[in-house]
């Protein structure tokens, strides 16, 4: 009997493993950066141990810090840039979901479409930002 | 007789030293944390910048070796652990454990998928469920005040304690007829096991049960910022009646798409600090893989036990807090 792992399987763990490692070393080496000071920080570093005590809206309102995509505008920050590799390990998981679909389409396997669908369709609205951002 | 009675020495001395270890860091912040949340503009820093992404370097470390002999998720010890005993606020202990949680599943996932014992078609309903209901669990968890949460936090840590004690697990679970969803869904598979040399074929039932689980399940992630592989891997194994190997690798890669929608929410709302993740993540990762290594040349019961002990006293510490007593 043959084992098990599915096309859509291989596929989905294809491109994980590959984002995975882009994505770690992009961790690595943005916050080489940021450490080292290359860029310069929007918190200075030895300040940022003064704000991680406090509850993420007293945080964002001392420091004027914008939450949501706003690290995007702001990448010539040292800390900032380290933003990038964490959002893209975020969204990998929705990379995976869109190039399994057309797969799943072609197996006409209908369920397992919308399914895979709607999570898409969730985790972006997640990602989006639009259920609110700014903390309590 | 005598190798019983070393085992619980060994125990009893390996808790001390660690309970030792983190009451010390704990004294030592007890009053730097307060000081420095008062006041409205920041007091000069106490530390180089680099000390306490030391601190959590060494830390998720340790952690990883344990969480992989324990077999528990790393997530799991991170946040009850660092919220409880070292200086920084559990919002950013919550967005940093769902991106240790998140990163830890995303390296294991396509491993685990390639050799197909976690399961896709198991794991994308299932996912669905929990990944949405871990944005509602991750929006309670920032908006409710922080001695509720580490209230409720503590509360949670005890029962996965409570959990771990008593949780039997079943390699090859009985399931005679699977239920009419997972027929529809055509939720079954075969996978070879190793240590038998041949090819087992499995099937789930319960599986409308096991879907409203894993509504409690998302939002506790989210709320809490844990991994859920606690909470999976009984509900997939024992409910469900998948095999332990198939709910373990399967738990492991629906962490990525439960936490993914989580770790948004905490991301968007402020509450991740890359000063915080990057060492976390690191220092888990390379943890987990010496871990690994170890694990062929320690006894996983001893540590299994001496990790319970130590959830136990941050559960308990939580709690505490929480309540405005610790």
């Amino acid at each position: 009997m043959a084992q098990q792992a599915t096309e859509e399987q291989i596929l989905y763990a294809n491109i994980l493993n590959k984002g995975m490692l882009v994505g770690l070393i992009g961790l690595v080496v943005t916050f080489i950066i940021y450490g080292a000071g290359i860029l310069k920080p929007v918190i200075p570093l030895e300040q940022v141990q003064n704000y991680w005590v406090m509850p993420v809206g007293d945080y964002l309102e001392q420091t004027g810090i914008q939450a949501g995509w706003a690290w995007l505008g702001n990448m010539k920050y040292g800390d900032m840039l380290n933003f990038l590799p964490i959002a893209f390990l975020s969204l990998l998981t929705i990379v995976c979901y869109l190039a399994i679909i057309p797969g799943l389409v072609r197996k006409k396997d209908t369920a397992y479409v919308v399914l895979a669908v709607v999570e898409v369709i969730v985790l972006a609205v997640a990602a989006s930002g639009i259920l609110g951002s700014g903390g309590h | 007789m005598l190798s019983t009675k070393l085992k619980f020495s060994y125990v009893i001395i390996s808790t001390i030293a660690f309970l030792i270890l983190f009451m010390d860091i704990s004294t030592v912040f007890a009053t730097t944390a307060e000081a420095a949340v008062e006041p409205a503009v920041p007091e000069v820093a106490q530390h180089v910048w680099w000390y306490w992404p030391l601190i959590l370097l060494i830390l998720s470390f340790v952690l990883g070796i344990f969480a992989v002999l324990a077999g528990v998720g790393g997530g799991v010890l991170y946040v009850p652990i660092v919220s409880g005993f070292l200086p920084f606020h559990l919002d950013f202990v919550r967005g940093a454990g769902l991106i240790v949680a998140l990163a830890g599943a995303l390296a294991a996932g396509p491993g685990l998928l390639r050799k197909g014992m976690a399961d896709l078609r198991l794991a994308i309903p299932m996912a669905l469920i929990a990944s949405t209901c871990a944005i509602g669990g991750a929006m309670i968890g920032l908006a409710l005040p922080t001695n509720v949460v580490q209230t409720l936090l503590g509360a949670t840590i005890l029962g996965i304690v409570a959990i771990m004690l008593k949780a039997k697990k079943s390699e090859f679970p009985n399931v005679p007829k699977p239920d009419a969803l997972s027929q529809s869904l055509r939720i079954m598979g075969v996978y070879h096991e190793p240590t038998l040399g041949k090819d087992i074929k499995w099937q789930i039932h319960r599986t409308p049960m096991g879907l409203g689980l894993f509504v409690i399940i998302g939002v506790m992630a989210g709320m809490f910022g844990l991994g859920a592989g606690w909470a999976n891997v009984p509900v997939l194994n024992l409910l469900l009646g998948a095999p332990i190997k198939i709910s373990v690798a399967t738990s492991k890669f629906l962490l990525s798409i439960t936490d993914t929608s989580a770790a948004w929410i905490y991301m968007n709302n402020g509450a991740v600090l890359p000063l915080m993740v990057v060492p976390s993540v690191v220092g888990i990762m390379l943890g987990s893989f010496i871990g690994v290594k170890v694990l062929t040349v320690t006894k996983p019961a001893v540590i299994r036990i001496l990790v319970i002990v130590v959830l136990g006293v941050a559960g308990l510490k939580a709690l505490l807090k929480g309540l405005g007593i610790g």
